[in-house]
C-alpha cells in the first residue's frame, strides 16, 4: 500500500510540540499496521475488531487526558485530539469506540463519580479490561434528550430503572453502561452493570454506516441496582451534555482524520489515473475540487488546533465545540462525497477507504448533535435567543 | 551492562524526495524525519539486552537539535538516556567521519556493546557499524538475525547471501542488526509522557573531514512504460521471448 501522506498545507506540524507529534505518529503507525488490514472485513461483516482492544489499551488511547493515578496518560487536549484524528483516519467506528470509552464513560465517572466508583472502574476501563457505553438517546428523544422517558425510582437501598435507549455505541459488548434517567423529575446518571437482571443490550443490525462498530439498544425492565451506582455529582441535563461536549471535541478532530484519508486517496488516485491520455489531476475540474477540499480541510485543522489550545487553557465553551463539531463533520462529509465521485467506479469498492468513510460520516454528522442542532446552539450564542422550540 | 544504540535520522517513508539546488544534496524543504528502519531493530535489541542482563541503554544520534525527537521516541520505548551529537549537516557526513565521531563518544560512555542498524535507509552505505568497530578495535558482527548475549560474550546468526552463519564473539562488540531479529515495540502514550520532560543532552559533534565527497545526486530514472505483447494464450510465446531477451529475467 502507498504510504499515507496527510495534507498539511499550512505546515501546522510546526505548531505541535514534540510529544504531541510523537503521540500522533504512534497512533498513526498503529492504525496503518494493525487496524487498516482488519478494517474492510469487519466493515463488511458488521463487527468491531475486539481483538484490537488490548492493543488500544496498551497504547493508552482510552481516557488519554485522565491522570495517571486513574490509569490515564495525562495528555493535553491537543494530543488527545490528534489521537482521535488518527483513529478516525482508520475508521469512524474505531474512533467512536474510543470516544465512548473515554469521553462518555470514563469522563462522567471521573468528573461525577464517587472516589470508590473512580477507583473501581477507571483503571479497568483504561486497561480495556472493561468496556463501557453511554445511554442517553431514546427512540423518541435524540436532539431533545431532556424529554427522556427512562425513569429511576428509589426503593430502599436500591434504584429501580425502567426505559429504553437507542443508538448506543458499544452497548452489546459493554460491561458497564452509564444510563441517564429521571429520578424525582431530575436527570441523573447511573452505572448499570452487564448481567443485571432486567437489563439487556440487543444489537441494532442492518446499518449501512458505522458497520465496523457495535450499535445497540438498551432495554431496562425493572432493573434493580444498588444506590452506590448513582453518579453522585450528576445532576440535571447539563451533566450528560458536559460529557457530550468532551466527545464532540474529539469528533471535531476525528472527522478531519476521515477527511484527510479520503483526500489523500483521491489526490493520489487523480494523479495516477489516466483519462484522455493524461492524469485526471491535470484537468481543471478535479483541480478545483482538490483546491476546495484542501482549503476546507486546512481551515478545519486550524479550528481543531485552536480549540485544543483553548481547552488546555480551560477557555473552551460548549458553543466553541458546537462550531467545531458542526463545521468539521460537514466538511468531512462534503470532502468524502467529492472524493468518492473523483474515484469513479472504484469509489464504491471497499478496497478504497473513501466510500466507507463517506457512509460512516453520515452517522458522525448526525450523532452527538446534528448539524442543525449545533446551528441553533451557535445561533443562540450569537443572538441570545433560543430557537430550539 | 552499558549498552549503546546508534540511530540515524532519515526522511520519512512518505517523503517525496527532490534534489537540492546545488545538485549534490537533497532539498530538505518540508521534509519530515524518522529513525532509519533498521535502527528501530537496533534499539529494540538494546532494550531487550538491558531487560535480560540489566544495565542501561543510551541512544546516540548525530544530527540537528531536532533529532532529539527520534531519540526521545526510543526513550519512550524504554531506552534510559539519549544524546544528540549536534551537526546540522549530518546527512552530508561520510561513513568514516560518522564512525569516528561515534567511536569517541562510545569510548567515553564506557559501553560494552553497541547496536546499529545494518544500513541507513537514506544513503545505503552499510559502513558505519563495521567502521565503528574498527576504530574501537572491537569485534564486529554484521547482519544479525538472531542473538544470544551474555555478560562477556555472545553468539549470533548472520544472514548472508550464501546462507545463515553462526558466529561466536567476545564483548565488547559492535552488532549491526537485520530484519527478523526482533519486532520493535511501539511507544505507548504513558511512556511518551514519562520522557516528555527528560533532558536530552546535546554536544557538538566531533568535526572529521569527509573522505568520500558527494559530487552529484540524481533521482532514479522514471520507470519505463509497460508494453502489452498480445492477448490470451497466443501471446505466451511473445511474452516469454520478451521476458528473456528484453527484461533478462528468464
Amino acid at each position: 500500500m502507498e504510504p499515507y501522506r496527510p495534507l498539511d498545507f499550512f505546515q501546522l506540524d510546526d505548531q505541535y510540540s514534540e510529544d504531541e507529534r510523537m503521540v500522533r505518529d504512534t497512533v498513526r503507525s498503529w492504525v496503518t499496521e494493525r487496524y487498516l488490514p482488519l478494517c474492510m472485513e469487519h466493515f463488511e461483516n458488521g463487527t468491531f475488531p475486539m481483538e484490537t482492544v488490548p492493543e488500544l489499551a496498551e497504547m493508552g488511547v482510552f481516557g488519554p487526558t485522565l491522570p495517571a493515578e486513574y490509569g490515564g496518560a495525562g495528555l493535553n487536549n491537543v494530543a488527545a485530539g490528534l489521537i482521535y484524528q488518527e483513529l478516525e483516519r482508520g475508521d469512524s467506528g474505531l474512533r467512536s469506540f474510543c470516544s465512548v470509552q473515554g469521553a462518555l464513560v470514563m469522563y462522567p465517572i471521573f468528573s461525577m463519580g464517587s472516589e470508590e466508583q473512580k477507583r473501581h472502574w477507571l483503571p479497568k476501563l483504561a486497561s480495556g479490561k472493561a468496556i463501557g457505553c453511554f445511554g442517553l438517546t431514546e427512540p423518541d428523544f435524540g436532539s431533545n434528550p431532556g424529554g427522556m422517558l427512562t425513569v429511576a425510582k428509589k426503593d430502599g437501598k436500591n434504584f429501580v430503572l425502567n426505559g429504553r435507549k437507542m443508538w448506543i455505541t458499544n452497548g452489546t459488548v459493554s460491561d458497564v453502561a452509564v444510563v441517564w434517567a429521571r429520578l424525582d423529575g431530575k436527570i441523573r446518571g447511573f452505572l448499570v452493570e452487564k448481567g443485571t437482571p432486567g437489563f439487556s443490550a440487543p444489537e441494532q443490525k442492518h446499518k449501512f454506516s458505522l458497520r465496523a462498530s457495535v450499535t445497540s439498544e438498551l432495554v431496562l425492565e425493572d432493573v434493580r441496582i444498588p444506590e452506590s451506582n448513582l453518579l453522585p455529582k450528576s445532576e440535571g441535563l447539563k451533566a450528560p451534555l458536559s460529557c457530550l461536549t468532551q466527545a464532540r471535541y474529539g469528533i471535531a478532530w476525528g472527522a478531519l482524520g476521515a477527511a484527510l484519508s479520503c483526500f489523500d486517496e483521491a489526490l493520489r488516485y487523480s494523479k495516477s489515473r489516466i483519462v484522455f491520455d493524461k492524469p485526471l489531476a491535470g484537468f481543471q475540474i478535479p483541480q478545483k475540487k482538490l483546491a476546495d477540499m484542501a482549503t476546507q480541510i486546512t481551515l478545519g485543522q486550524m479550528m481543531a488546533l485552536h480549540m485544543g489550545r483553548l481547552k488546555d487553557q480551560d477557555k473552551l465553551t460548549p458553543q466553541h465545540v458546537s462550531m467545531g463539531k458542526r463545521n468539521n463533520c460537514q466538511l468531512a462529509l462534503d470532502v468524502a462525497r467529492v472524493c468518492r465521485d473523483m474515484l469513479g467506479a472504484n469509489g464504491i469498492s471497499l478496497e478504497y477507504q473513501t466510500g466507507r468513510h463517506m457512509v460512516n460520516l453520515e452517522s458522525v454528522n448526525t450523532y452527538e448533535g446534528t448539524y442543525d442542532i449545533h446551528t441553533l446552539a451557535i445561533g443562540q450564542e450569537l443572538t441570545g435567543i433560543p430557537a430550539f422550540r | 551492562m552499558k549498552i549503546a544504540a546508534c540511530i540515524k535520522r532519515v526522511p520519512t517513508t512518505e517523503a517525496q524526495i527532490k534534489v537540492g539546488a546545488d545538485g549534490k544534496s537533497l532539498d530538505t524543504t518540508g521534509l519530515q524525519y524518522m529513525a532509519s528502519f533498521y535502527d528501530e531493530i537496533a534499539v529494540e535489541e538494546a532494550i531487550k539486552t538491558k531487560e535480560k542482563l540489566t544495565g542501561d541503554v543510551t541512544v546516540i544520534t548525530i544530527g540537528p537539535s531536532d533529532a532529539s525527537k527520534e531519540v526521545r521516541e526510543f526513550m519512550a520505548r524504554g531506552a534510559d538516556t539519549g544524546l544528540v551529537l549536534k551537526d546540522d549537516a549530518w546527512h552530508a557526513r561520510d561513513a568514516r567521519s560518522t564512525a569516528k565521531a561515534l567511536a569517541t563518544k562510545v569510548k567515553a560512555l564506557g559501553a560494552q556493546v553497541v547496536f546499529c542498524g545494518k544500513v541507513a535507509t537514506d544513503r545505503d552505505n552499510a559502513a558505519v557499524g563495521p567502521m565503528l568497530a574498527t576504530y574501537l578495535g572491537w569485534a564486529c558482527v554484521t547482519d544479525v538475525v538472531s542473538l544470544a548475549l551474555e555478560n562477556d560474550k555472545g553468539t549470533a546468526k548472520r544472514e548472508t547471501e550464501h546462507g545463515v552463519e553462526t558466529v561466536s564473539f567476545a564483548l565488547p562488540a559492535v552488532i549491526t542488526v537485520s530484519k527478523g531479529l526482533n519486532e520493535p515495540r511501539r511507544p505507548n502514550l504513558k511512556g511518551i509522557m514519562a520522557v516528555k520532560a527528560k533532558p536530552i543532552p546535546e554536544e557538538p559533534c566531533e568535526a572529521v573531514a569527509n573522505q568520500a565527497v558527494v559530487n552529484k545526486v540524481e533521482q532514479p530514472a522514471p520507470r519505463k512504460a509497460g508494453r502489452i505483447v498480445g492477448e490470451g494464450a497466443a501471446a505466451v510465446n511473445a511474452l516469454v521471448t520478451a521476458l528473456r531477451s528484453e527484461a533478462g529475467v528468464l
